[in-house]
Formats: structure tokens, C-alpha cells, sequence
């Protein structure tokens, strides 16, 4: 698809984007038809009737956990006994390995998310807005910049905006690097200057979130589908997944690994990972598919046949694994699959918080066991001992969702491909370490 | 002598405190990041970051200081300081390479590209070079996976990088 192909109207996110990816200015993204879901909110529609709006789209969140928007909105205490503090709070942490669509949109349409956000923020009466970045995005940190303060002249932040009384500041505010800033309290210590430990829920942030005050956290992908709902409503964003899925809207699309052409389109949401490895031209020749991962390091492996199941929430979940961020990572024939998963899981394990036991001492563990399979060094039990922590390491039991994160990988490869689990484990006798081999020695 | 007397450090040969003191500009710099939010301890990782620029890494005066105009204890700071990826707490190269190790790069062959580096620069990742030039650190994922290997240079992102492009690469970091 050329991009002379994508308008408003069936690619929201991405029809302004060029394909240097070189950003609009505020005057060229008014003239591609930005600000308008903005000045549609300003001329007159209540919080709660935009609220109402987004709930009606069906926009479901899209940073990985699909709760959907407007609900998660409407837990937010509003009308004249609310506080008069409240905070909106654009995750922009995008660390996920395998998951890079959110740079897209921050490099390419800065003025996009800072609509978004102004809207957002309206629609919960928020005081102020805050879009936590990960310190590594640098050229993301200057083009959202450079867009708030060109908001800001404009008059579209600060106070009394657009004569409605209502008064909003926008900052930046830059992370310098931990996974578990992404996880949606973990985030709010982190911007409140503290260690990045998740709180307890409840209280929700909704209810007592930044400063103790009502905090909305969505996704930048989520925040920036929002002005485009308003500007063109809530059956037009429905509509837009034609048919595919329950869900409304497009979603941003990707593939990643050993494929020719790797990137990210925006498709109806819903879009299959057939469509989507088509767009990437197949596996790069000598390379077949062997397994891929749906959404993400924290998602459950799907196989060749799931390749046909539509790509949103509902339909990924029935499949065994997530939707996640919508990203596929794809595993090739050629590639160690335990070599793949020490590689997740050393992930986990260097970026668990620290602050639950399950999590601190178990994902090494998993790192130890998953290494001695990988080089041929495994016991007999290890097996069993992965799948219990599999179980041990899962919601509930643990902190946060890190460590079950950690286990959606590592659950799905010991179900499809036990046996190379099973190549790993050292057969009796043929090493002159380890225990098992005493017994041959005394004997 | 028994050998846990030769284990025995005595304080006499700790590393002395580094002798290191906010410019006024930094000091400035800071207090207009605190002005920013509600509540001065927030702007702790902005605060290591001008803290960092001078030397590239925050060393212990420096927390003892931005932790009194963030009205925090030293400790906390500190326990900040450690968390995160991007704040040094220890002497770092001129350049830190940060290269990405997650799946995606995984898949696409960043060791190859870990492996010339090693090679190049002669050192392993968590050194830095003898000439002070280059510190070689892994990350997580960068956000680049449709091209990987992707690594970092101080602000820089190189895409695609192969084992061959690696020296040329360096070569524009003095």
C-alpha cells in the first residue's frame, strides 16, 4: 500500500506520517485536519460526553493489556465534589523487546499525541499531563518538545484554553531506563523521583494515583487514536476494523526478526498475522517460520497455524497467548529455541524490581536451568521444576504481572516443543560431573 | 599471616570522597527542574542527569548534594541513582556504547556485532577502554527491532549495525 493511499479516514494514526518520518509542524498538522477533535471538544462537548464517546468507540488500550479506555476513564471522580487535582499520564516507556510503534508516532506525529493528551486530559478534568518517556527516545523528547510549546503559543495549553475555563499544563518527563517503568504504578514512583517498585491495588490509580491524586496512565498509541474518535466519531472508529473484530479502530501492526522487509503499518485491528508477514514479503529466503510471538517478550508463542487468527484482543486470547502491543517477533527454523529463551528470560531476570521474592530469585533460576538445557547440561526434573514455576511465577503469586510476563514465553515453548527441552537434558552417565554420576563413580 | 587477616580492609585505604561541587549553572539547572512539579523530589532523574553531564557519571558528593536540594536523604538518592540504566554511579568512557541484547536483536545476530565490538575495542561489556574513550554496557530493547541490531552512542542510534560497519562506526567518537 503506497502512502498516497492512506487518508484520515482509514489511517488516523499514520496519514500525516511522511516517509522520512520527518514531523509536522503545528501549522502542517492543522492542515492535514489536526486539532480538529480538539476544537470539536472546546466548542462545547462535556468531560463525560467525551468520555462517553471513547467508551462507545470501543477503543481498548493498546499497551498491552486491552482494558478499554473509556471504562477505565469513567472510574475517574468527577463533577464539583471531584478533586481539583487530577493527572493524565501518557506511558511512553516503550521497552517491550520486539515492540517499536510508539517511537513512530512520537518521532513522526508529536502533535498528535500532545492532541491527544489535551483531549484526554479534558476528558478527566485533569489539571495536568505528563508524557513519561524513556530517556533513550532523545529525538522523541525534542519533537514532543518542540510540539507542546508550539500547543503552548497557540494557546492550546496553559490557561483558560480556547475560553472554556479550563486550565491544563504539559510536560516531558524523561526515565532513565528500567522495563518495570512501564508497568502502570511502577511508573508513578518512578515520576514521583522514587525507585520504580509497582504499588498495591487497590486503591487504582483512577481513584489515587500521582500524588495521591486521580491519575489516568494510557498507552501513546491509546492517546493518540482519541481526537480522531471525536473529530470523526464513535461508529466511524468502529467501523474501521471492517468487520474483523469486536474491537474499534486500526491498530499499528509490525514484524521483527528474520523477515525481508521488517517494519510497522497500521491495519484494521483485527488483521491477521498472515496479512502482516505479507507486508514484511514472507521469511527472507532459506528461512521458515517456526514460531512467533504475538505481542511482544511477554507473550505466549503462536505457531504457523495461528497465523489466520485475527490479530485483536479476544480472538489472540482464545489462540493461548496475548495481543500485547501488536508487534510480532518471529522465531525461525534456523534459530536456538532455548537460546531464544535464555535470551527472554535474562530479560525478565535483569529487570525484575526486585521487590517480590517470587520474581527477584525465581526468574534467575529460570535463567540457570534454561542455560544448563541449552548447552546439553540439563537434570532430569528440570522440566518439571520450569513447569512449576511456570505456575509459581504467575498471577497472584507474584507482586505485579513482570514474572508472568516472564512465564508467557517460557509456558508456551515447553508446550509446542518439549522435545528439544527434553535434547537438553544430560543423558546419565555420559558427563563426569554433576550429581547422578557419584553413584557410577562408588559403584 | 591467616588469610582472613589479608581480608581485612583497612579504612585508611577506602577511596576517599571525590572532591566535587555543583557549578552554579548546575545548581541552577536543577532548582528550575524541582520548580517543575509539585513535589522537588521528582525531579531526582533530571536532577542525576545535569549531575551527570560534567564527568559522564555521578559520583558521591554529587548525590550528597542534589539529595539536600531534593530534600531527600542520601541513601534514597542513592537508591535511585542505582536503579535505573542511565544514571553511573561509577567512572564511565567518554562514549557509552549501549547495545541492545533483547529478542528482537537476539534473532537478528547482535552478537556477531557484541562480538566486534569486544574484539575492536578490546574490552569486555561493563569496561570501559584504557584511553577512557569508550564504556561498552547491554540495554534493553531500543524500540528499533524492524532494524536490528540496534545500538546507542551517547545520543546517537545506529540501526542495522553489522560485524563489518562496527569500525567506522567508531571512528567519528573521539
Amino acid at each position: 500500500m503506497s502512502a498516497t493511499d492512506k487518508t484520515a479516514l482509514t489511517h488516523p494514526l499514520t496519514h500525516s506520517i511522511a516517509p522520512d518520518r520527518a514531523p509536522l509542524d503545528f501549522a502542517g498538522y492543522q492542515s492535514v485536519g489536526g486539532y480538529t477533535g480538539l476544537k470539536k471538544v472546546l466548542a462545547g462537548i462535556a468531560p463525560t460526553e467525551v468520555q462517553a464517546q471513547v467508551k462507545e468507540a470501543n477503543l481498548r488500550g493498546r499497551g498491552g493489556a486491552g482494558f478499554p479506555t473509556g471504562v477505565k476513564w469513567s472510574f475517574v471522580p468527577m463533577g464539583e465534589d471531584a478533586p481539583p487535582l487530577k493527572y493524565i499520564v501518557c506511558n511512553a516507556d516503550e521497552m517491550e523487546p520486539g515492540t517499536f510503534k510508539d517511537r513512530l508516532l512520537m518521532e513522526a506525529a508529536p502533535h498528535q499525541l500532545v492532541e491527544g493528551m489535551i483531549v484526554s486530559g479534558y476528558a478527566i478534568g485533569a489539571s495536568t499531563g505528563y508524557i513519561f518517556l524513556r530517556g533513550e527516545y532523545v529525538l522523541a523528547a525534542r519533537h514532543l518538545r518542540a510540539a507542546i510549546a508550539e500547543a503552548r503559543e497557540a494557546g492550546y495549553i496553559g490557561n483558560n484554553i480556547g475560553g472554556s475555563g479550563w486550565d491544563f499544563d504539559l510536560h516531558v518527563h524523561t526515565g532513565a531506563g528500567r522495563y518495570i517503568c512501564g508497568e502502570e504504578t511502577a511508573l508513578l514512583n518512578s515520576l514521583e523521583g522514587r525507585r520504580a517498585n509497582p504499588r498495591a491495588k487497590p486503591p487504582f490509580p483512577q481513584v489515587a494515583g500521582l500524588w495521591g491524586r486521580p491519575t489516568v496512565v494510557n498507552n501513546v498509541e491509546t492517546i493518540c487514536n482519541v481526537p480522531h474518535i471525536i473529530a470523526h466519531g464513535a461508529d466511524w472508529f468502529r467501523g474501521l476494523s471492517q468487520g474483523k473484530s469486536e474491537d474499534g479502530g486500526t491498530k499499528l501492526y509490525g514484524v521483527s526478526g528474520k523477515v525481508k522487509h521488517p517494519g510497522v503499518w497500521e491495519l484494521p485491528i483485527g488483521s491477521s498475522g498472515r496479512e502482516i508477514l505479507e507486508l514484511a514479503g514472507g521469511m527472507k529466503d532459506g528461512y521458515q517460520l517456526k514460531a512467533w510471538l504475538p505481542g511482544g517478550a511477554s507473550t505466549d508463542f503462536l505457531l504457523p497455524e495461528h497465523l489466520d487468527v485475527p490479530m485483536d484482543y479476544g480472538s489472540i486470547g482464545k489462540a493461548g497467548s496475548r495481543l500485547g502491543t501488536g508487534l510480532m517477533t518471529v522465531l525461525d527454523d534456523q534459530a536456538s529455541l532455548l537460546g531464544t529463551l535464555v535470551n527472554l528470560e535474562i530479560f525478565f531476570a535483569r529487570e525484575s524490581c526486585g521487590w517480590c521474592t517470587p520474581c527477584r530469585d525465581g526468574l534467575p533460576w529460570t535463567v540457570k536451568i534454561l542455560q544448563a538445557l541449552e548447552s546439553g547440561e540439563g537434570e532430569p526434573g528440570d522440566i518439571e521444576m520450569l513447569e512449576s514455576m511456570t505456575s509459581d511465577l504467575w498471577m497472584g503469586k507474584t507482586f505485579c504481572a513482570h514474572a508472568p510476563g516472564a512465564m508467557e514465553p517460557l509456558q508456551s515453548a515447553i508446550k509446542f516443543f518439549r522435545p528439544e527441552f527434553e535434547a537438553g537434558i544430560r543423558a546419565a552417565g555420559r558427563s563426569d560431573h554433576g550429581r547422578g554420576d557419584s553413584d557410577v563413580r562408588a559403584a | 599471616m591467616s588469610t582472613a587477616d589479608t581480608n581485612v580492609v583497612k579504612l585508611a585505604d577506602l577511596p576517599k570522597p571525590q572532591d566535587f561541587r555543583l557549578s552554579e549553572t548546575e545548581r541552577e539547572d536543577i532548582l528550575h527542574e524541582i520548580s517543575q512539579y509539585p513535589e522537588a523530589r521528582a525531579a531526582s532523574i533530571e536532577a542525576l542527569k545535569i549531575a551527570q553531564r560534567r564527568l559522564g557519571w555521578v559520583p558521591d558528593a554529587a548525590i550528597a548534594e542534589v539529595a539536600t536540594l531534593l530534600g531527600v536523604s542520601t541513601a534514597e538518592l542513592d537508591g535511585v541513582a542505582t536503579f535505573y540504566n542511565l544514571i553511573y554511579r561509577q567512572p564511565v568512557g567518554r562514549h557509552v556504547i549501549t547495545i541492545c541484547d533483547s529478542v528482537a536483536c537476539y534473532l537478528t545476530g547482535y552478537e556477531a556485532t557484541r562480538d566486534a565490538l569486544i574484539e575492536t575495542l578490546g574490552i569486555q561489556p561493563g569496561q570501559t577502554t584504557a584511553d577512557g574513550r569508550f564504556t561498552l554496557l547491554p540495554i534493553c530493547c531500543l524500540g528499533a527491532c524492524d532494524h536490528g541490531p540496534v545500538l546507542m552512542i551517547g545520543e546517537d542510534t545506529h540501526l542495522d549495525v553489522t560485524p563489518d560497519t562496527v569500525p567506522a562506526m567508531l571512528e567519528a567518537y573521539e
